[in-house]
């Protein structure tokens, strides 16, 4: 559905996108993560036909974006971060307008603008006028604008930002419910988000793809990274060297909750070192209150990969 | 010519959605009103070598609300879109960039041209209550109008490139007022520098609208004004697109 070959985008003297190469297939829900100023908004926009890329290619739905940039628009549904509207139209004008700009047929209009109205909750705001919606509603106008010409990609910048939590609870079922019938390109700040709605992650920083994989892969690469948590009262205080002892285990720190010690350990990778801290805390008659494993999230690859030197 | 007609109808609509096209209407029509109301009862007093219709034409009232609409009318067309940013979801439609610059182009004519409309009033109530036409001849209401679509042409093909040159909308009104007054002024010149030559008094009045404008509602359809304000309206969009083109280059 996407295919973006080498694509770079230079502003004034800055490098905005740096060499990107990805593709999204048929019906993935692929989330575009990175921090601030990454570059996911640049990637989206060149991909929307709205700005050109410096280099580089890029197609939508068997499209060049930049040599069949009308029929690439017209398969495509974008939404603009922040979902810039009119304010001075009413909802049911300005889908009406969108649709017949996006070369819905005269007659199919009011049937797919009911549609997507329904899709997204709007019936009940129908009438009014865009500029006294809230951020909710505005950012659900903007998403039935993307789908009201039936595209078969969608490409949504930051879909949930400034929602509360039911909204954003909300939008994320209907990205999922999306997802059957459609190809979706999503960036986001909100990692849980992504592991619950994306098929597949890239993670961009400065310009550039520092991850691209499942969001289960990325993961699992983490976890063999990640520690377990002992929290124990050992009556002693070489805890921390008898630990050390057991084969597979790196490094240990040590900090106190009152009377509880609390040992981080980290292990080798893919080193089960549970079963032995169990064995040596029972024969040292150890009290232990938790023995855990810290799950690793997105979150912690998200941090990993963008900023390493932390 | 579908989109085409899609887009301009969101833009006709979009004026009369602001409360702005309604006092530029109101304040047009008190202005315009108000120079018919003064030239009749000037006329009421004296007796003049000229007519209704050709005095309302040419009078200092006339051309102080007819240059002072132009920004008025033409300051949102894309500095609005630029600002709020609902260029981004129009441009990612599959509009082509000359459908939406001449949409927002002949939007803004069609209102310039609902703005005169009513002044067409003014004559036809003056020979229903004087008894007598407002101008000497039919073809003088036709070059009078004719020469204010084109100058009205002209002069938004102005505003609509200061538009798209930036997104603050009162930098817009502010070059396109400079612009348009300047030009303007340009045929004022010979009046104002009596020492300079005779050929670039010619010249210059050539360009000058006020001296079209005495011919044309007159009653003597020029074709010089025509082609001038024609091609020069032309440039300016060819210009506009241009800028509007060259918008993606720069972001």
């Amino acid at each position: 559905m996407i295919k973006v070959e080498n694509l770079t985008k230079r502003y004034a003297g800055q490098t905005a996108i740096d060499n990107l190469n990805f593709e999204v297939g048929k019906g993935e829900i692929m989330g575009f993560l990175g921090p601030n100023g990454a570059g996911k908004s640049t990637t989206m926009r060149i991909l929307s036909s709205f700005m050109p890329p410096t280099s580089g290619r890029a197609s939508v739905a068997g499209f060049d974006i930049f040599e069949k940039s009308l029929q690439a628009r017209a398969h495509l549904g974008y939404m603009p971060e922040n979902v810039p509207l009119y304010n001075d139209m009413r909802v049911n004008e300005y889908l009406d307008y969108r649709a017949a700009l996006k070369g819905v047929q005269h007659r199919r209009i009011a049937e797919r603008v009911g549609d997507v109205k329904e899709l997204c909750g709007l019936k009940e705001v129908e009438k009014k006028l865009i500029g006294t919606l809230s951020k909710g509603y505005r950012q659900r106008v903007g998403l039935a604008d993307a789908l009201v010409h039936e595209p078969d990609l969608l490409i949504l910048d930051e879909p949930t930002s400034g929602l509360d939590p039911n909204q954003i609870r909300q939008v994320r079922d209907l990205i999922k419910n999306l997802g059957r019938q459609h190809t979706i390109l999503l960036s986001t700040h909100i990692l849980p988000e992504v592991e619950m709605t994306c098929s597949r992650v890239i993670i961009i920083n400065r310009g550039r793809i520092e991850a691209c994989d499942t969001p289960e892969n990325l993961l699992n690469q983490m976890r063999t990274a990640t520690g377990v948590i002992l929290e124990a009262k050992t009556g002693t205080d070489n805890g921390v060297e008898e630990l050390k002892k057991i084969a597979g285990v790196k490094d240990v720190s040590l900090t106190t909750e009152g009377d509880w010690q609390i040992f981080s350990l980290r292990a080798e990778a893919e080193t089960e070192i549970r079963p032995e801290i169990f064995r040596l805390a029972s024969e040292r008659r150890w009290t232990v209150r938790e023995l855990s494993q810290r799950k690793a999230t997105l979150e912690d690859v998200f941090v990993e990969i963008t900023h390493p030197e932390a | 010519m579908r989109k085409f007609f899609i887009l301009l109808s969101r833009e006709i609509r979009s004026y009369f959605y602001s409360p702005i096209a309604y006092i530029v209407l109101v304040f047009f029509l008190l202005v315009t009103g108000f120079d018919f109301y003064f030239q009749v009862s000037f006329m009421n007093q004296r007796a003049v070598a000229y007519s209704v219709q050709e005095a309302f034409f040419n009078s200092v009232f006339f051309w102080f609300a007819f240059v002072l609409i132009f920004p008025l009318i033409t300051m949102r067309l894309f500095a609005e879109e630029f600002k709020l940013g609902t260029i981004e979801p129009l441009m990612t439609a599959p509009v082509r960039d000359w459908q939406v610059v001449l949409s927002k182009y002949f939007g803004a004519l069609f209102f310039y041209i609902v703005l005169w409309l009513p002044t067409v009033l003014y004559f036809v109530i003056f020979q229903w209550r004087a008894l007598q036409p407002a101008a000497t001849s039919q073809g003088a209401y036709l070059g009078s109008y004719l020469m204010i679509l084109l100058l009205g042409m002209f002069y938004l093909s102005i505003g609509c490139f200061a538009s798209v040159l930036t997104k603050n909308q009162i930098v817009a009104a502010i070059i396109s007022f400079a612009t348009i007054t300047l030009l303007f002024f340009l045929g004022l010149v010979s009046f104002i520098l009596l020492d300079v030559s005779s050929e670039t008094r010619q010249l210059l009045g050539y360009f000058s609208a006020i001296e079209q404008m005495g011919t044309l509602s007159r009653g003597q359809i020029d074709t010089r004004p025509m082609v001038l304000y024609l091609s020069m309206t032309i440039l300016m969009l060819t210009f506009t697109y241009q800028a509007f083109q060259s918008r993606k280059w720069k972001l």
